[in-house]
């Protein structure tokens, strides 16, 4: 049992067709479930009702960057050891990380309406994301614009080694500046100033329920892109023959 | 090495080579941005700084696809591959030909576009301090974006998505620096931090760009 059997597309498609329906199954129960408890919880002192936004803006902001991070290592582990799923991984991952950078932003401007009186500013946190979408959507450009997979594959990794960087770079640029209205962490294991469990329990459940919505969308969008590519190569063979 | 830079600063200064086009657009862009906010010195003053910035940056990207893009077509990218030279040192003398023909002579004409941009003349030293240190960056990056776009018929469009954000870094020590000098103080630290990615950049850019390039060459 290791990644390197599920370059094998046969393999990959057999084990998470199996994994599949409990995947639907965790993710239609958890995140309903932690949507609902955090619709639930008493209103904030201060925000009122609007801090129930967070169950969308923190799970939806905390996937948004570990899917990059996803692709960055899909990505290194195609160019280092020509994994063909990895590769096809990175792609599927690439527009949910964009849809979930999408989710976060505008989340992010209503909730900032009301609590901060202005729906965008140029802070670092909101001005980084910004960028990441940016990143993301020359990354999903690129690849729809090559032809070849394998070049595109390639080429799109390297893009995504390069733009990572650049993307860590840009959030600390950001921070030299402008000094941010954004709050600081509060989920923390070290106790002191973070959030009450109140809100925090829903929240975690709401992050488990992203991360599970993703890992669902991912294996679905990876299984389409090889059922595509097969679909492709029978009609080539077909046309020769 | 010598041979190439030489050869592409040829191409470049000849006729059809678009040298100077990208001088020609910087000074179109100072022109159109007062018509854009008003005629007021202070407000031109206060914005001067991000204005040439953002200027330099795009006069640079409007040359970028000239960097492999003809050399691939006409197939002596094919013979620089297998030349002796490694792919890495071609693109970084591909990179210095691009600054030398659209960097440096932005870097010499800046503090004219200043004057007409109102920014103060204390900044003026900033501001050549710093597009000479962040220029060189904005080529290297550049010829990154060339070298991923350069086997795609329209990719013009998809190399300014790709390229415009990893310029940020450079934009914003660059453009702080300056904005740093017009308030009487010292840009110091953002240019040497602008500095620092202009190095790193050269350092490793190379490698990446070369990558791409290979792989578009298989």
């Amino acid at each position: 049992m290791s990644i390197w059997e599920y370059a094998n597309p046969v393999k990959f498609m057999r084990t998470s067709g199996a994994v599949l329906p409990w995947l639907v199954g965790a993710t239609a129960i958890c995140l309903p479930a932690g949507l609902i408890w955090g619709w639930s919880v008493p209103e904030d002192y201060k925000q009122g009702a609007t801090v129930k936004i967070m169950f969308l803006h923190v799970p939806s902001a905390m996937m948004a960057i570990n899917i990059w991070v996803m692709m960055l290592v899909a990505s290194l582990i195609w160019l280092i050891r020509r994994h063909h799923v990895s590769a096809l991984a990175a792609r599927a991952a690439a527009p949910i990380g964009a849809v979930m950078t999408v989710v976060a932003l505008v989340t992010g401007a209503v909730w900032g309406q009301p609590t901060w009186g202005t729906w965008w500013e140029w802070d670092p946190r909101l001005t980084s994301f910004l960028i990441l979408l940016l990143f993301y959507l020359g990354y999903m450009a690129l690849w729809s614009a090559i032809e070849n997979p394998d070049s595109a594959a390639d080429l799109t990794g390297v893009m995504c080694l390069v733009g990572s960087v650049f993307a860590f770079l840009s959030r600390y640029a950001a921070h030299f500046w402008n000094q941010g209205l954004h709050q600081g962490s509060t989920i923390s294991v070290a106790p002191g100033d973070r959030i009450s469990s109140v809100y925090s329990y829903p929240l975690y459940t709401c992050m488990l329920g992203f991360f599970l919505l993703f890992v669902t969308l991912l294996l679905i969008r990876t299984r389409t892109e090889i059922r595509r590519r097969r679909t492709a190569a029978l009609l080539a063979r077909e046309m020769r023959a | 090495m010598l041979a190439l830079l030489i050869r592409d600063l040829r191409l470049a200064t000849r006729a059809g080579g678009g040298f100077g086009l990208g001088l020609a657009f910087f000074l179109i862009v100072c022109t159109l941005v007062p018509f854009g906010v008003g005629p007021e010195g202070g407000t031109l003053a206060l914005i001067a700084p991000g204005i040439l910035w953002v200027g330099a940056l795009l006069a640079c990207l409007l040359s970028l696809d000239r960097i492999f893009a003809l050399d691939w077509e006409d197939g002596s990218l094919d013979l620089l591959a297998t030349a002796p030279l490694p792919m890495e040192g071609a693109v970084l003398v591909k990179a210095a030909a691009h600054w030398i023909t659209t960097g440096l002579p932005l870097v010499v004409a800046a503090p004219v576009f200043g004057i007409l941009l109102h920014l103060p003349s204390g900044a003026q030293g900033w501001l050549v301090a710093a597009l000479l240190l962040g220029t060189p960056a904005l080529s290297i990056l550049g010829a990154f974006g060339a070298a991923l776009t350069v086997g795609l018929r329209r990719g013009g469009l998809l190399m300014s998505l790709l390229v415009l954000p990893l310029y940020v870094p450079t934009l914003i020590f660059g453009a702080e620096a300056v904005r740093r000098g017009a308030a009487g103080g010292d840009g110091t630290t953002p240019l040497v931090l602008l500095a620092g990615i202009t190095l790193a950049t050269l350092a490793a850019i190379p490698f990446a760009a070369a990558g791409a390039l290979r792989v578009n060459l298989r």
